[in-house]
């Protein structure tokens, strides 16, 4: 019998009996050592973890290195690579059509900071059920190294020159568009990585997972706080996190007494345990004012910023049935021919 | 019934001994915009069209809230003649600031029907007066001073009932319609309607040149405007997502989506099933439809010239992608913002090539109510069927205002959903590929997310592919691809609706066009038959051009190609695409803002043909 696999744990099948193979996809054409790489590997543990099913999940994307790497992981999921700043309306159409669908969605920080601003905004204010994971390098990637609206103020890069402009904090405009569930992490903490991307794939709404990910080829200069020597000597973990879906057997991989717990909409719980400082990320203003007052020590807290279960769903809102859209028959699409006559006599 | 006190204010004019004119003839009343004389005109077109007279109404309204002129003209034709006309023979002047060149525009012979608040320079002596005491019939009729400039036009309804010969009771019942049965409402307005046709009745001593008599032409019709026949043919084709962003002229065909999906679409426990959403912006409506196409609902936008540019990189993704969506575009005048509230004809070429690189979109082309309606549903199944994005390019004129038709018919067909691999059919073949050209028609397979196979997922991407889907520089796999995409356009050639052709062996000339500007065009060869002149028509139904056009071009010696822009966009497209034929080709395009016109057409050929 299959059994959970647990964070880490090697066994080969997943509550569903599939292998981590199964969770796989092609292989990455990205700069060797991208931070984006990284993330791909840990969407494949969390899910593989989560025994989700491949068919149920849409990979969706904008357009840039970000936004290549769907390609590079579940490829036994349909997947959408979407036009650039784009995939929040595609997202939002595709999860209307069919509610059962799971959508995990890697997006760039230009992909989603510049051209695709207003999407990204609306998204979050219709909460559309996603993981949105933004692989944010501060810089334009694909297009080689132009800076991108997320840029440290005052940075220097080789052919772009100086930034003077501050740069547009993605976690705080998504707490400020009412997205329940809003985290940042860095590409290079694997564990804090797929903790909180287990914890996204769970949540019932909209989910941004920030990920600071270093452009090892356009923007790892020491001094930019996106590059990895800035991320490991300045990352200020708020707590860990260990997501314990309900199957899963609990751990103490936590300190008693230092715990947080909080419930997320199917059961599962998130622990948080805080370190140096009493965080609570149920309210709005207390993750506003910790992401403002790291922006002035030019630091970044990672963990779960901000959750709130309470909003309902763009499907919920609008009242969808349980069976898809996609899925109605043609009896349901289409009136009868006594209807059509009813109407046309309103008309006479 | 009237105790107005106000002296009768005809003027006898030179001509008024002239034969009355029965059922053929125009009016136009000139008022403000946003002062309520929709419900006046719509009332009165209902109690023609309902006295089984063959009458269409043009609304010629202003980018503007309220407080600018508007005119709605209503053309009676007892030979069913219903396209606009140059002038009218009678003015209602009820807009003190235009009434004076409402006055001048009138023909010799012609009557105007004024308020006898606006001071009007009646110099002219060829036109007979009625001076209706607007102010005080309100005033009598008991209406609450708030409602009072609602009900004023209801007093031109009441002259004009009189004047005219409006069976008075078919007002009655067209208020009725209007307010939906509501008494009070009814009561009060058929109040004025009737005060002001006493008043006329008592106080006029000069019979009115025109007069409308029953009939029984439109008996068994419906009357109907384009955009709300749209949206019937796209409920009665399933469509199960709307998303859109709001701009003049389509924002009626969604508000009509809003008003008949509630009721006809919904489960067994009330859910709808269907789902609404009004975008942030033109970009996220066509991309929710492509989200919603991919995903395997019928999913639809509605815009007009300048959301159609903004969807032009989705677009191009939806055709390279291979995604099917449905988009209307109820075309106004441009470029840019333009005559926000004006028709034409001048988003062809822009839509049918838009997006960048090598792009050609079905566009569908509605030109009746009936079309309206069967392309509401049709796009549908040529968007799945062909797995693109299906353009339906309607105009102002069709979409907004009241056209009559034949009750429509229920759709023949059942949908054609495409070809969509199950878990089933996955079983069955093991593997497939998205993009193979299996049956040679250029249409691949595809699977819908959600599809519990293992080999039903495929890569989705408007980056060079392979037949798999797979990412791909290889220039073989680009040519191979962007070649079975013409092979699939050749397709569409053969599915899309052919053209509406009217062939005379003996004509030499033909007259081309699409759109709402039929009417005129049935007219104009009316005129020429009865100057020697024979034509022959075709009117396109949809883009690409099908077989039957290039056989009827070359059957006939010159081809008139009408259409409403400057540059002759489809006049340009025929050359084109057939430029063996071209020289055959003579361009009649014409675009103020206006709909064309019989004698507009009449005169362009009459000139060329010398
Ligand atoms: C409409 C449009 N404009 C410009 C581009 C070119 N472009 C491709 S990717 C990109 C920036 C990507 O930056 P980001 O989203 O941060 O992704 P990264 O490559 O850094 O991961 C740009 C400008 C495009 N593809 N489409
Ligand atoms: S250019 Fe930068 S973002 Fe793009 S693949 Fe290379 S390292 Fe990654
Ligand atoms: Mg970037």
């Amino acid at each position: 019998m299959a059994t959970a696999a647990k964070p880490g744990d090697n066994r080969k099948i997943n509550l569903i009996g599939l292998e981590r193979t199964d969770y796989k996809g092609n292989v990455s054409t990205l700069c060797a050592g991208c931070g984006h790489d990284s993330i791909s590997a840990q969407i494949m543990t969390a899910a593989f973890d989560l025994s989700l099913k491949p068919h149920t999940i849409i990979k969706m994307s904008g357009i840039g290195c970000s936004s290549k790497s769907p390609a590079y992981f579940l490829s036994r999921s349909h997947g959408f690579n979407a036009l650039h700043g784009r995939m929040p309306s595609v997202v939002t159409g595709a999860t209307l059509a069919n509610r059962s669908l799971e959508a995990i969605a890697v997006s760039g920080d230009g992909d989603t900071g510049s051209i695709g601003f207003s999407q990204y905004k609306h998204l979050l204010r219709r909460n559309v059920p996603m993981v949105y994971i933004i692989e944010n390098n501060g810089v334009y990637g694909l297009t080689k190294g132009q800076f991108s609206a997320t840029a440290d103020q005052g940075q220097k890069l080789k052919y772009a020159g100086l930034n003077e402009l501050p740069p547009i904090d993605l976690c705080a405009e998504a707490i400020l568009s009412g997205c329940g569930f809003v985290a940042r992490s860095f590409s290079g903490d694997a564990k804090q990585v797929r903790e909180l991307l287990k914890a996204a794939m769970s949540y019932h709404g909209t989910a941004v997972v920030d990920i600071i990910s270093p452009c090892v080829t356009f923007n790892n200069h020491d001094e930019s706080t996106k590059s990895y020597a800035y991320g490991k000597a300045h990352e200020e973990p708020i707590h860990d996190i260990t997501f314990i879906k309900q199957y899963e057997e609990i751990t103490v991989d936590y300190e008693p007494g230092t715990v947080q717990v909080v419930k997320m909409h199917d059961g599962p719980t998130i622990r948080l345990k805080k370190l140096d400082r009493d965080y609570d990320p149920t309210s709005k203003m207390a993750a506003l004012q910790l992401l403002e007052g790291a922006h002035e020590k030019q630091e970044f807290v990672t963990g779960l910023l901000y959750i709130n279960e309470g909003r309902p769903t763009l499907p919920e809102l609008q009242h969808l049935p349980s069976t898809p859209l996609a899925k109605l028959s043609p009896d349901q699409l289409r009136p009868g021919e006594d209807k059509l006559r009813e109407i046309m006599a309103t008309f006479m | 019934m009237s105790t107005v006190d106000v002296q009768a204010d005809v003027q006898h004019s030179a001509v008024a001994e002239r034969p009355t004119v029965v059922n053929d003839f125009s009016f136009v009343a000139a008022t403000v915009n946003g002062s309520g004389s929709q419900t006046a005109n719509s009332v009165l077109i209902r109690a023609i069209f309902k006295m089984g007279i063959p009458v269409n109404g043009k609304n010629l309204f202003p980018s503007n809230i309220s407080g600018l002129p508007t005119w709605y003209t209503i053309r009676i034709n007892k030979d069913g003649y219903i396209a606009r006309r140059e002038g009218t023979e009678i003015v209602v002047a009820f807009n003190k600031n235009t009434a004076a060149a409402d006055l001048a525009g009138l023909p010799e012979g012609g009557v105007c029907v004024y308020a006898d608040d606006i001071p009007l320079d009646r110099a002219r002596t060829d036109v007979t007066y009625y001076a209706l005491p607007a102010k005080e019939l309100v005033k009598q009729s008991g209406a609450d001073v708030k409602l009072r400039d609602y009900v004023a036009n209801m007093v031109y309804v009441g002259a004009l009932a009189e004047l005219l010969g409006i069976d008075r009771d078919e007002i009655k019942a067209a208020l009725t319609f209007h307010f939906q049965g509501k008494t009070k409402p009814i009561n009060l307005n058929y109040g004025v309607v009737e005060a002001a046709a006493e008043w006329v009745r008592a106080n006029n001593h000069a019979p009115c040149p025109f007069r409308v008599e029953a009939m029984a032409k439109t008996t068994g019709q419906i009357m109907i405007d384009g955009n709300t026949a749209g949206a019937l043919g796209a409920v009665f084709g399933g469509v199960s997502l709307v998303s859109w962003y709001p701009i003049t002229p389509s924002t009626s065909l969604v508000d009509a989506l809003n008003e008949y999906l509630p009721e006809f679409r919904h489960d067994a426990d009330g859910a709808p099933t269907y789902t609404v959403v009004q975008a942030e912006d033109e970009l996220a409506a066509i991309g929710m439809v492509m989200g919603a196409g991919w995903a395997g609902a019928r999913a639809m936008t509605a815009t007009s010239g300048p959301g159609i540019s903004l969807m032009s990189e989705f677009a191009g993704l939806g055709y390279f992608a291979e995604i099917p969506g449905v988009i209307w575009d109820i075309q106004r005048m441009g470029p840019s913002t333009g005559l926000p509230t004006r028709v034409s004809q001048g988003d062809v070429l822009s839509t049918y090539f838009l997006g960048h690189g090598d792009t050609r979109h079905v566009c569908l082309l509605p030109g009746t109510m009936a079309d309206c309606f069967e392309f509401g549903y049709l796009a549908f199944d040529l968007a799945e069927r062909l797995q693109t994005p299906v353009f339906v390019l309607s105009d102002l004129d069709l979409g907004m205002n009241s056209w009559l038709s034949e009750p429509f018919t229920y759709p023949q067909e059942p949908m054609d959903r495409g070809k969509v691999l199950s878990v089933e059919d996955l079983k069955r073949l093991g593997s497939f590929q998205r993009y193979a050209d299996v049956d040679g028609d250029g249409i691949g397979y595809r699977t819908l997310p959600g599809t519990d196979h293992p080999a039903a997922a495929y890569f989705t991407r408007g980056t060079g592919h392979n037949a798999n889907a797979i990412y791909s520089e290889r220039p073989d796999d680009w040519q191979g691809n962007m070649e079975r995409l013409d092979r699939k356009h050749e397709t569409a050639r053969r599915l899309v609706p052919k053209p509406v052709i009217d062939q005379h062996a003996a004509a030499k000339l033909a007259i081309l066009g699409f759109g709402s500007s039929d009417g005129a065009i049935q007219e104009a060869r009316d005129r020429l038959t009865t100057q020697g002149v024979a034509t022959s028509s075709l009117r396109l139904r949809a883009l690409p051009l099908t077989d039957e056009v290039r056989d009827f071009v070359a059957a006939h010696e010159r081809v008139y190609v009408v259409e409403l822009n400057q540059d002759g966009q489809m006049y340009r497209l025929l050359c084109m695409e057939y430029p063996e034929l071209a020289t055959k080709f003579i361009s009649i395009a014409h675009c103020d803002g206006l709909p064309l016109t019989a004698r507009f057409i009449t005169e362009q050929i009459q000139q060329r043909e010398g």
